[in-house]
């Protein structure tokens, strides 16, 4: 035995993996040459590739920013490059980027949007992190008032008065709902509210103003434009929407047969028919179902005909989250003898809406996109300005880089919106499994 | 006995019809009721005052009177001199032509961008991501506006074609013409034609009828010979060969009708300054296809994609211990069991395609809402008839397609064990 010649007595060391199989070669191998037919893929696509940038790229870096028309653009590139191919003319965006974004605000006035655009953020932001202080929902009500003063100016009394008559209401709620029940305090309070806003509230902000006359700058509705425009129709549309939306997945999750079937109803007319019908009979029609004399802006009735629509869309993104919820949950609150409302607000609604966040916000993402078609009637949004601004003299033939620019500004709105709503999709599912 | 201390009969009173669970759901419902039917008459009643005072009571004899407007994209015969209802019905045809259109190309589209949006090739997958966030964040009228804007833009005027060394040129063999106008593709003509049938709204092609009824033949045959075939296999264990006879049976027939009606390609030729002959798919048109296509391909990209995900991976892997190759394992085993996933999301994009074909008023494309809800509408001044039958055409076409889609839906489910 001792004449054994070799023992091992430790392990040896690891090999280095073949070279094939590691760094970038092997990456390469396994990820674009695993195969014959990988490999043509992967060809044809990088030279597909390869072909569209070279004919993009050029023309997108050897444009001009300084020039004052598109022929002028165009005497620069027969000067720089000599005759033939052409390159993009940026100086139309540098000239007309403030009208795509802002509308028809003077340059003075813009901080007025982008305040409201970033009041509208810290409005969103309780909603959409959950982590935030749930004091912030004072913004989202405060903003509620706020923005369309940013928005339209006026006297700043206006905005405040409205919201003393939700204090009124409310007070009134509560002081009726303890001395005659809370049905009769509800209906009570909606009445002193909108005998507020109806009686009152004009006088007052008139008195008030005379006294004390502090205002922005009206502006009218037809000035505003651009994504200025859009992004308020948008977000009018979905904040406005959502409690139309509740009572309509709601309506449409009862068991009360008419309620039932004129939610379902209502629901299925608005999402069977396109958007632009429905702007059709905003611009239209709108004004033949409302008393004689009685009119009102076409930016608000348009923007009364979005919310419509957007809620049917989400009233069906509430009851899947409301379908979704374990019937425990149910049985639960009845176990506890809540009625039903009660069960509503305390149980059902807090988790249906959770869970009903990303589609709400691919909801909100499709009816940003959306608010283009009002173009069609005749509203100035970016593709209106686009047009108004190719009907020009100057820049009469400029396309690529008008639609590049809104298309660019969209994409970075709705690619940012589309990811968070997969973050939070990702997040709740961690949360329930 | 307890049940004696309670009263029998409780007397009704006023106030159980709020408290008293047993009637409360029906006094919510009365009140609902009421105050809606009261909102849809006072909105009735003001429209029809309102209208009364303008003169123009709410009537649709309109549709009778002459359109005196051209379109120029029609599947039917159509002139100016036709009535407002005719031009409404082309529109509809339209809208309906590039629906489907849109909705084929946009299924091949996101299926096969599906599948290699899930290929292991990174480079194929990278591009298929960048597709469906490039094209889903856009909105859809830009990227119409967008194809229209490339084909006007780069395609050739139909007068560059002309004279001795053109600039431009005719594809495939000089029957496709690309023109900034549109595109000319060659039309099937019969020199032994069997005429036309006129069923009142528009004419049927015999011939179409003909070479559909003996193709139908020839495939109910084949459908004969393969249950002959299977019959004779569970019998003998032998199996005839039918691929060849079914083929000769499907093809043999039609071939021989084509033959018989004196088939040949008539190809769109230069007359004047445009393209004569041929089928014509107006610049509009193909903008608006491929806009659609595109735009709801990427939708379709992530259904499939979805879809597939969804398969649990013990059926993937359960295929490949069974040595079934990957593109079998795709097609058999994995989109088989995905498409119940995929197809009640495919209904909705074809929905919304539908819907979305309305954008065509922006590029000048004759579809229902620019001829009812445009041209016919401006011309009569009745906005009220026009925009609500608008509404209700495109409401009878969105319930038809979900109602036979579903229809689909629960006979591919039945399959679910």
């Amino acid at each position: 035995m001792a004449d054994l010649s070799y023992v091992r007595l430790e392990m040896l060391p690891q090999k280095e993996p073949p070279r094939s199989s590691v760094g970038v070669q092997g990456w390469m191998r396994i990820n674009l040459f695993s195969s014959g037919a990988n490999t043509i893929l992967t060809i044809v696509a990088a030279v597909l590739v390869l072909m569209i940038l070279a004919s993009i790229l050029p023309w997108i870096f050897g444009g001009v920013w300084n020039a004052s028309s598109l022929s002028e653009c165009r005497e620069i590139f027969a000067e720089r490059y000599g005759n033939g191919t052409e390159y993009a003319c940026w100086a139309v965006i540098k000239d007309r980027w403030h009208q795509i974004i802002f509308g028809y605000y003077a340059p003075d006035q813009y901080w007025r949007p982008v305040l409201g655009f970033l009041l509208i953020l810290l409005a969103f932001a309780p909603v959409l992190f959950p982590k935030l202080p749930s004091q912030m929902f004072y913004i989202t009500l405060a903003s509620i008032f706020i923005y369309p003063w940013l928005i339209w100016g006026g006297t700043i009394w206006s905005p405040i008065i409205a919201a003393l008559g939700v204090a009124v209401g409310y007070g009134v709620y509560v002081l009726a709902s303890r001395a005659l029940g809370s049905l009769i305090g509800l209906l009570l309070g909606c009445a002193a509210a909108i005998l507020w806003w109806s009686a009152i509230s004009g006088a007052l902000t008139d008195a008030l103003s005379s006294t004390i006359p502090a205002s922005l700058e009206t502006m009218s509705s037809l000035n505003l434009a651009g994504f200025v425009l859009s992004i308020t129709i948008g977000i009018v549309a979905i904040a406005a929407s959502l409690p139309l939306a509740i009572v309509l997945a709601l309506g449409r999750q009862s068991d009360m047969w008419i309620v039932n079937k004129l939610c379902t109803g209502f629901i299925e007319i608005i999402r069977g028919v396109p958007l632009i019908t429905l702007l059709f009979v905003a611009t239209v029609l709108l004004n033949y179902f409302l008393p004689r004399g009685v009119e009102f802006d076409v930016i608000l009735r348009v923007m009364i005909l979005v919310t419509l629509f957007t809620a049917a869309y989400i009233a069906e993104v509430i009851r899947g989250g409301l379908a979704a919820l374990p019937k425990g949950q149910y049985e639960a609150a009845d176990a506890l003898g809540l009625t039903y409302w009660q069960a509503q607000r305390l149980i059902i609604l807090p988790q249906a809406l959770k869970i009903s966040i990303p589609g709400i916000v691919s909801n909100f993402i499709s009816v940003f996109k959306d608010t283009t078609l009002v173009s069609i009637v005749a509203l100035n949004d970016p593709l209106g300005i686009a047009n108004n601004i190719r009907a020009n003299s100057d820049w009469n033939g400029i396309v690529w880089e008008l639609y590049g620019f809104i298309g660019l500004i969209f994409w970075i709105f709705c690619f940012s919106m589309s990811r968070y709503s997969m973050w939070l999709e990702r997040r709740l599912q961690t949360g329930h499994h | 006995m307890s049940d004696a201390a309670i009263p029998q009969a409780e007397r009704f009173k006023l106030s159980m019809l709020i408290y008293d669970s047993r009637y409360r759901s029906a006094t919510i419902q009365a009140v609902v009721l009421t105050l809606v039917l009261a909102f849809v008459f006072w909105i009735v009643n003001n429209a029809v005052t309102n209208l009364a005072a303008l003169g123009k009571p709410i009537r649709f004899d309109f549709l009778g009177d002459t359109a005196s407007y051209d379109i120029n994209q029609k599947l039917i015969e159509y002139s100016s001199t036709d009535s407002h209802g005719r031009a409404v019905l082309v529109g509809l045809l339209n809208t309906l032509l590039v629906a489907f259109m849109g909705c084929v190309t946009a299924t091949v589209i996101g299926v096969i961008g599906g599948v290699l949006r899930l290929s292991n090739n990174w480079l194929v997958s990278r591009l298929m991501v960048l597709y469906v966030e490039i094209f889903r964040n856009v909105p859809l009228l830009l990227w119409i506006f967008v194809c229209m804007f490339t084909l006007t833009a780069l395609a050739p005027q139909p007068r560059a074609f002309r004279g001795e060394n053109p600039e431009a040129t005719m594809k495939l063999w000089d029957s496709i013409a690309i023109t900034n106008r549109g595109i000319y593709l060659p039309e099937p003509l019969f020199s032994r034609s069997l005429g036309n049938i006129d069923i009142g709204i528009f004419l049927i092609s015999v011939d179409l009828l003909a070479i559909l009824a003996v193709l139908g033949a020839g495939i109910f045959a084949a459908r004969w010979n393969s249950k002959r075939a299977n019959a004779i296999q569970t019998a003998t264990g032998d199996r005839p060969k039918t691929l060849g006879v079914n083929t000769a049976l499907i093809v043999v027939p039609v071939l021989a009708l084509l033959v018989i009606l004196g088939f040949h390609i008539g190809k769109p030729a230069l007359a004047g300054f445009n393209f004569r002959g041929g089928i014509n798919m107006s610049a509009p048109l193909i903008a608006l296809w491929l806009g659609l296509s595109l735009y709801t391909g990427t939708y379709i990209v992530e259904a499939v994609r979805s879809g597939i995900q969804a398969v649990n991976k013990g059926q993937t892997e359960a295929a490949s211990a069974l040595g079934i190759r990957p593109g079998r394992t795709m097609s058999l085993v994995v989109l088989p069991q995905a498409m119940r996933i995929i197809i009640p999301q495919l209904i909705s994009q074809y929905l919304n395609l539908t819907k979305n074909s309305s954008l065509a008023i922006a590029i000048g494309y004759m579809d229902l809402v620019s001829t009812l809800g445009g041209v016919t509408l401006n011309q009569t001044g009745r906005e009220m008839e026009c925009i609500l039958l608008l509404m209700a055409i495109y409401l009878t076409i969105s319930l038809l397609i979900s109602g036979g889609m579903n229809w689909y839906n629960e006979r591919v489910k039945l399959v679910e064990r």
